[in-house]
């Protein structure tokens, strides 16, 4: 895969000369450059002894956007989360957390972090915990805002339990609450789902549209793929410590097909039927899958500037629409062709689909 | 990939590295605390606070059924006795300095290794945090909880023999700083091999490398008394390498009676393991020094580099 560019860092600006004009034309440059993605990575590999967990990983979370990280057992997804934090040292590569290098450790300054495995100080209470993060990210967030935070995460009642008597689920969703206790810029969400009952898995989903809707960034790691469906602005496709695919969900996604039922159809309505995408015949039974360049008005690739998530929306949007066009002009002109259309049934691919035929088509010899 | 072509003004620099300087110290004093709030909370401190309370209530009641009842201490001159007050003084303070030494090297190793098995240093590291600062603070935590340990238990236990014999030892305050300093090594070593073996592993190889030092101690000690340099070496070098066993002898100096040591009743128990009959250098002390620089040091690197 290509290499993303490099975003600019924050907090490098060139003051060198003291001449007015230098200073004004740097800021000039500065204001004019694009935000600093949220989270970028660069080229990221990472072996434990013989095995390759991690190789050549570059993607970027724009700020304010809503990543998806994806992919099977053992792909390499909880390692590459680790290295985007400084937890385990990449081999190569580079990373860069709200414009800073990841080897400043305050470049994770406005990060939350969930991680996979969440254990709190059992000999501390829930607030106790938020007050301890607090104060090690270096803010000074009051106590009311605090509480507000374990209120958020359904622990209002239970600030002054020992954690230590709190069930995985109550333990998950008090993680929660210190990812986002330091007011962060960044959520880094490991499987945040992972011990909680649909109930709790309802309440995080709602956080983090809540989280998209303040401009938070969130890079989200989740088996539940619907949940990432319903969340997430972009998704990158993670398999054998290779990024398989990533894109918006619209460009995964985009990909649409119409199954229909014909009679009479002729060698010119065939020819039309294959312009119209891939065709699969089988007897009367035709599937046509449209191609996301057919339906894309052009993708607005996130992060320059603006609300990624409302883009997303918006070319997700656009694709449905131009979609259903093309359905309907395909159905006129096989008319006009002779062809007795007996039934058209449009079919949307979930991203489940999607992900099971990249990860099929990356590895067929197994069957996954 | 190419590499950022930006550069810093100097003014701009020395802003960045006072912020980071100011992190350090907040990380540092709020890990300590932690550490410190885990040891009172956690039941090693229940237990450290019964078995100290049974060994000096044991030893006052042994000090007072001695004088008491026991003929031949009333017999002895009273260098003799201050002789016995110090030897059972610092049997009864090996004791202390071994619960001391339990707990801490206990408390060191899963303080560390535990946090990182059990994902609690995830959250934690993932802060704005430098992973050294981290390390420092929790070593900082515990010598103070180790050195507050030693400072009251052994106080009460110096109130004891007061009150039950009426010895008091010549330099109490030095000869607990040294109990203290004693515990602060083996923590320290029990944090350096918390980073690379587990929790409890690293408890059970610093107390036994404690105890072992002690032996290769009063090795040496008989092998000094008895003028046999290559066997009195074990003891010097068992020292250097792990200083517990020297600086426990330092202290027991401190709580033995000068002039009954002098005596000749004190010239005959010459190897005798609990009797100090040397203080401890300068050049020793800042040996000691230095080795905890060096351990923690090499702690932090080790955890520094560590895979999480």
């Amino acid at each position: 895969m290509t290499a993303a560019p490099r975003p600019a860092a924050a907090g490098t600006v060139t003051t060198g000369s003291p001449a007015a004009t230098d200073l004004a034309a740097a800021a000039r440059l500065v204001a004019d450059l694009p935000a600093s993605p949220a989270a970028w990575c660069s080229g990221l590999r990472k072996r434990y002894g013989k095995r390759t967990a991690v190789d050549d990983v570059s993607f970027a979370v724009a700020r304010g956007e809503v990543v998806g990280l994806l992919g099977p057992n053992g792909a390499g997804k909880t390692s590459v989360i680790k290295m985007l934090l400084g937890l385990v040292r990449p081999d190569a590569g580079e990373v860069l957390l709200l414009g800073r290098p990841s080897a400043d450790p305050l470049s994770r300054a406005r990060v939350g972090y969930l991680p996979e495995l969440f254990r709190y100080q059992p000999w501390l209470t829930a607030s106790e915990v938020l007050r301890l993060h607090v104060r090690l990210a270096g803010l000074d967030v009051p106590d009311a805002e605090q509480r507000a935070r374990l209120g958020d995460v359904g622990l209002g009642g239970r600030a002054g339990d020992r954690v230590g008597g709190f069930s995985k689920g109550m333990q998950q969703r008090l993680g929660m609450a210190v990812a986002l206790v330091a007011r962060p810029e960044l959520v880094v969400l490991d499987e945040p789902t992972s011990a909680l009952d649909p109930l709790g898995r309802a309440d995080v989903r709602d956080l983090l549209l809540d989280l998209r809707a303040r401009g938070v960034a969130v890079l989200l790691n989740s088996h539940l793929i619907g949940e990432v469906e319903r969340v997430c602005d972009r998704v990158v496709v993670l398999d054998r410590g290779k990024v398989a695919a990533q894109g918006t969900l619209a460009e995964l996604l985009g990909r649409r097909e119409v199954r229909m039922r014909l009679t009479g159809v002729s060698d010119a309505a065939h020819r039309r039927l294959e312009a119209a995408g891939t065709l699969v015949r089988a007897g009367d039974l035709f599937t046509v899958g449209l191609a996301a360049d057919d339906v894309l008005a052009g993708p607005a690739p996130a992060g320059d500037g603006g609300d990624p998530s409302a883009e997303a929306a918006a070319t997700t949007d656009r694709a449905a629409g131009a979609a259903a066009d093309a359905v309907a002009d395909l159905v006129t002109d096989l008319v006009a062709l002779g062809v007795r259309v007996h039934a058209v049934e449009p079919g949307h691919i979930s991203l489940e689909q999607r992900l099971l035929d990249i990860l099929r088509t990356a590895h067929p010899e197994d069957p996954r | 990939m190419s590499a950022p072509t930006s550069t810093t003004a100097p003014a701009a620099a020395d802003a960045a590295a006072d912020a980071r300087r100011a992190r350090v110290v907040p990380t540092i004093l709020t890990v300590a605390r932690l550490t410190l709030q885990e040891a009172s909370r956690r039941k090693v401190l229940r237990a450290l606070v019964v078995l100290t309370v049974v060994l000096v209530g044991l030893s006052a009641w042994g000090f007072s059924r001695l004088t008491a009842e026991d003929p031949t201490m009333a017999e002895l001159t009273s260098g003799q006795a201050r002789l016995v007050a110090s030897q059972l003084l610092n049997l009864v303070m090996f004791g202390l300095s071994l619960i001391a030494a339990l707990g801490t090297a206990f408390l060191a190793g899963p303080t560390l290794a535990g946090e990182v098995e059990s994902g609690q240093a995830l959250a934690l590291l993932a802060r704005p945090v430098r992973r050294w600062a981290v390390l420092v603070g929790k070593w900082l935590g515990l010598v103070a909880f180790g050195s507050g340990y030693i400072a009251v238990a052994g106080l009460a236990q110096l109130l004891v023999v007061q009150l039950t014999v009426g010895y008091w030892p010549p330099d109490p305050v030095g000869a607990l700083a040294l109990l203290a300093a004693q515990t602060t090594v083996l923590l320290t070593l029990g944090l350096l091999l918390s980073t690379v073996i587990s929790p409890m592993a690293s408890g059970i190889v610093a107390v036994g490398l404690f105890g072992a030092t002690w032996v290769a101690g009063v090795v040496g000690g008989l092998g000094a008394a008895f003028g046999n340099s290559g066997v009195a070496a074990v003891g010097t070098w068992s020292r250097m390498l792990l200083p517990t066993d020297g600086l426990w002898r330092g202290a027991m100096h401190g709580f033995s009676d000068p002039s009954a040591l002098a005596s000749s009743f004190g010239a005959e128990m010459a190897g005798f393991p609990f009797l100090g009959f040397e203080g401890l250098s300068l050049a020793y002390l800042g040996w000691v020094a230095l080795w905890v620089a060096v351990v923690l040091g090499l702690a932090s690197m080790a955890f520094g580099r560590r895979d999480l």
